[in-house]
């Protein structure tokens, strides 16, 4: 689904991805841990869309097209979606409406008929009980005055909504505390299937307790220093990012 | 009939235009109107047109707009149009007593004067004036008589009728009285007419007023309002200024406040080439309570600038201004807000926010708050920003598949309901909400049946 070769990215003409490989299949669950600054949220920001960064080098294929060259809206129409580590407040943007606009804009893209009024309150409803997200959220502004950890599982809402083939989860742990990351980690499992995939980025290993990765690379400095299965989340958490940071030195 | 001398200045022009028809300009109005005219022209020619040296018309160029080559006509005049055939403003729910006003003077149905249900009186300010001397006597003029702005004094000078609209003490009246405002003709036209808004005690009102160009002429109104809002009276003001690109549209509206009234006006500024709204507003008793808010939406070469006064003259009042504007291509918008809180004018709350978004490099918008404040118990607060679209709100959206285009006009809808929230009514919210949509969309934003193509 997801073939990442030698990727490079700059930001202000300073290397922050030094060459990332990475391949994502349908019905797999990536984690991608690592220290502060290693490169993580660029990585993630990169794949959406997001038009700061220069890609100096590599190539990003998704469902055998590439991704680079396409706008962040036609990447989230091609099912790829980026749950904020920080999501943006909008006041006066309601989120029936936003929610809306975005579903309609993703049906018109395959070809569908958008949903009707009552449809799509249906599909509201639906959704939300999955992530315990209250009414009165999702009767305000896109998470206008919403505290941390409702912002969080109202990105959870949203990929529930929008059904996609790709998630990338940006954080989406930092700054929940356990009832709101239970919540959050049963929305994933929920909505992974074998058709889609997701990539889970985590400082901690404290989330991978709940969300069981198939695979676990580590994002060390802008490369990836190491992959294998959840075991490797366990080894992290028992050595600390120190331990990698020696075995990059013994190389 | 009009000349374009170079030569001559604006004052001149206009002194001599008074000069040759004083006297038809009088025998089309009414004396109570007439009685101010000389003594208005005499302010014209101590004060002069406006120009950019003076520090309340910085950005306007009331010079050019002023020379342009219009028509002044001051007697009966012939429409070659069939007002009813081409205008039919149709604002669904929203059941209004509509008063038409044609080249600035009112357009007869047969009636020129009527008592709406509930009591109000409304209808054309010259025959006003001849019916209700008693109460026109006590407030025309009386509001705007000592303003400096020499536009004032032309209007008055001019001023042949308008519309007049009277809700005696203890009549409220929800059903919006709605004034269009139509320039149509062919050739260019110049128009100044004069409102009257009174409301007496315990009164309430809901005016809105439509401006509209129905011909592709040039088209100059220089108009003034006056609003008396007697004892615990409410009303509320709503202005759609939706007229071409090659129309001019000064406004000065001066309200009068006495103790415990209520008074909220929004301006929404879709279409104009040439927009002027000065603002006046004195709180004249105590625990009065004043809303301006205003709505600019201007692209290509459009001028919109608005200048607001809030004269705190009595203790215990609430002021609150509140404009916002997105200009594109190379729109210039301009904002003053002045706050004036008087000695006397104790425990005054004031407030002044305004908001801007220039979508373009080319783009201008100049903002001055202005706060002059003589009392030493006020709580005033002023805020102006001017900036772009939020680029991580844009991406958010993006993200989520919203296109980058339906993206930026979410945002300015948002930003532009800021303002539109505010208006009362609901069924003329609903519709300005849908105007403006519209308008950001760049289609046009004329009422549903109208069939001229403003803008």
């Amino acid at each position: 689904m997801l073939v990442i070769k030698d990727l490079k990215v700059s930001i202000d003409g300073e290397e922050i991805l030094k060459g990332i490989n990475l391949e994502v299949r349908a019905g797999e669950l990536h984690a991608i841990m690592g220290p502060n600054g290693s490169g993580k949220s660029t990585l993630a920001s990169v794949l959406a869309g997001r038009e700061l960064y220069e890609v100096t080098s590599g190539k990003v294929t998704y469902k055998d097209q590439d991704l680079l060259e396409k706008s962040p809206e036609e990447r989230a129409k091609e099912g790829l979606f980026l749950g904020f580590q920080y999501p943006i407040e909008i006041p006066g943007v309601s989120m029936v409406n936003f929610m809306k606009t975005a579903i309609n804009e993703m049906r018109k893209h395959r070809g569908e008929e958008p949903l009707s009024a009552s449809e799509f309150l249906k599909k509201m409803r639906e959704k939300k009980d999955l992530v315990e997200i209250s009414s009165s959220l999702t009767n305000r502004s896109v998470n206008e005055g919403f505290s941390g950890g409702e912002k969080k599982k109202n990105e959870i809402f949203q990929m529930a909504m929008l059904e996609p083939d790709l998630a990338i989860l940006d954080e989406t742990d930092s700054g929940l505390d356990i009832d709101a990351l239970r919540i959050v980690a049963r929305g994933v499992n929920n909505l992974k299937s074998p058709h889609n995939a997701t990539i889970v980025i985590t400082h901690y290993q404290r989330l991978l307790d709940y969300i069981v990765p198939d695979f676990v690379h580590v994002l060390y400095n802008g490369r990836i220093v190491k992959s294998g299965g959840k075991e490797l989340a366990l080894l992290l958490e028992e050595k600390g990012y120190e331990w990698i940071n020696a075995e990059e030195v013994n190389q | 009939m009009s000349t374009i001398t170079e030569n001559i200045s604006l004052k001149e022009q206009f002194l001599e235009l008074y000069r040759n028809k004083s006297g038809e300009i009088a025998a089309n109005s009414a004396p109570l109107m007439n009685a101010l005219r000389d003594n208005a022209i005499g302010k014209l020619e101590k004060l002069g047109f406006p120009d950019r040296k003076k520090e309340d018309y910085l950005y306007a160029d009331i010079n050019s707009v002023f020379r342009q080559d219009l028509e002044k006509s001051f007697g009966e005049q012939k429409i070659n149009f069939n007002i009813r055939e081409i205008f039919h403003c149709d604002v669904p729910h929203l059941d209004t007593s509509l008063l038409l006003l044609v080249n600035g003077r009112f357009y007869n149905n047969g009636q020129e004067l009527r008592e709406l249900p509930g009591g109000v009186i409304a209808g054309s300010m010259k025959q006003a004036a001849k019916d209700y001397p008693e109460i026109v006597e006590k407030h025309y003029g009386r509001y705007s008589g000592n303003s400096k702005d020499g536009l004032v004094a032309l209007n008055t000078a001019f001023a042949q009728d308008g519309i007049f609209v009277y809700a005696p003490p203890g009549v409220r009246s929800e059903k919006p009285v709605q004034i269009v405002n139509i320039m149509i003709s062919d050739t260019g036209q110049m128009a100044q007419h004069r409102n009257l808004f009174i409301e007496g005690e315990d009164a309430g009102l809901n005016i809105v007023v439509c401006d509209h160009s129905l011909s592709a002429h040039r088209f100059l109104t220089n108009s003034v309002n006056e609003v008396f809002a007697g004892e615990r009276a409410q009303i509320n003001l709503t202005r759609i200024q939706n007229e071409h690109n090659g129309s001019t549209q000064i406004t000065h509206s001066y309200s009068h406040q006495e103790a415990g009234s209520h008074l909220a006006s929004n301006i929404i500024s879709l279409h104009g080439g040439f927009i002027r709204n000065n603002v006046f507003v004195k709180m004249n008793g105590e625990h009065a309570e004043n809303h301006s808010m205003g709505l600019y939406l201007a692209d290509k070469n459009q001028y919109i600038d608005n200048f607001v006064f809030i004269d705190h003259s009595s203790p215990n009042c609430f002021s609150n201004q509140l404009y916002k504007g997105v200009l594109d291509d190379t729109a210039l918008g301009a904002f003053t807000g002045r706050i004036l809180v008087e000695r006397d004018a104790q425990k005054t709350n004031a407030y002044q926010s305004n908001n801007s978004i220039l979508m373009t490099d080319d783009a201008r918008m100049y903002s001055r708050p202005q706060l002059e404040i003589y009392a030493d118990d006020v709580k005033c607060s002023h805020g102006s920003t001017l900036g772009q679209l939020d680029e991580d709100a844009l991406f958010y959206m993006r993200s989520r598949g919203i296109n980058h285009r339906e993206a930026r006009l979410l945002l300015m809808f948002a930003f532009a309901h800021d303002v539109i929230k505010n208006i009362r009514v609901k069924a003329l919210r609903e519709r300005i909400d849908h105007l403006v949509n519209k308008r950001l969309r760049g289609e046009l934003s004329r009422c549903n049946n109208c069939a001229m193509q403003c803008g």
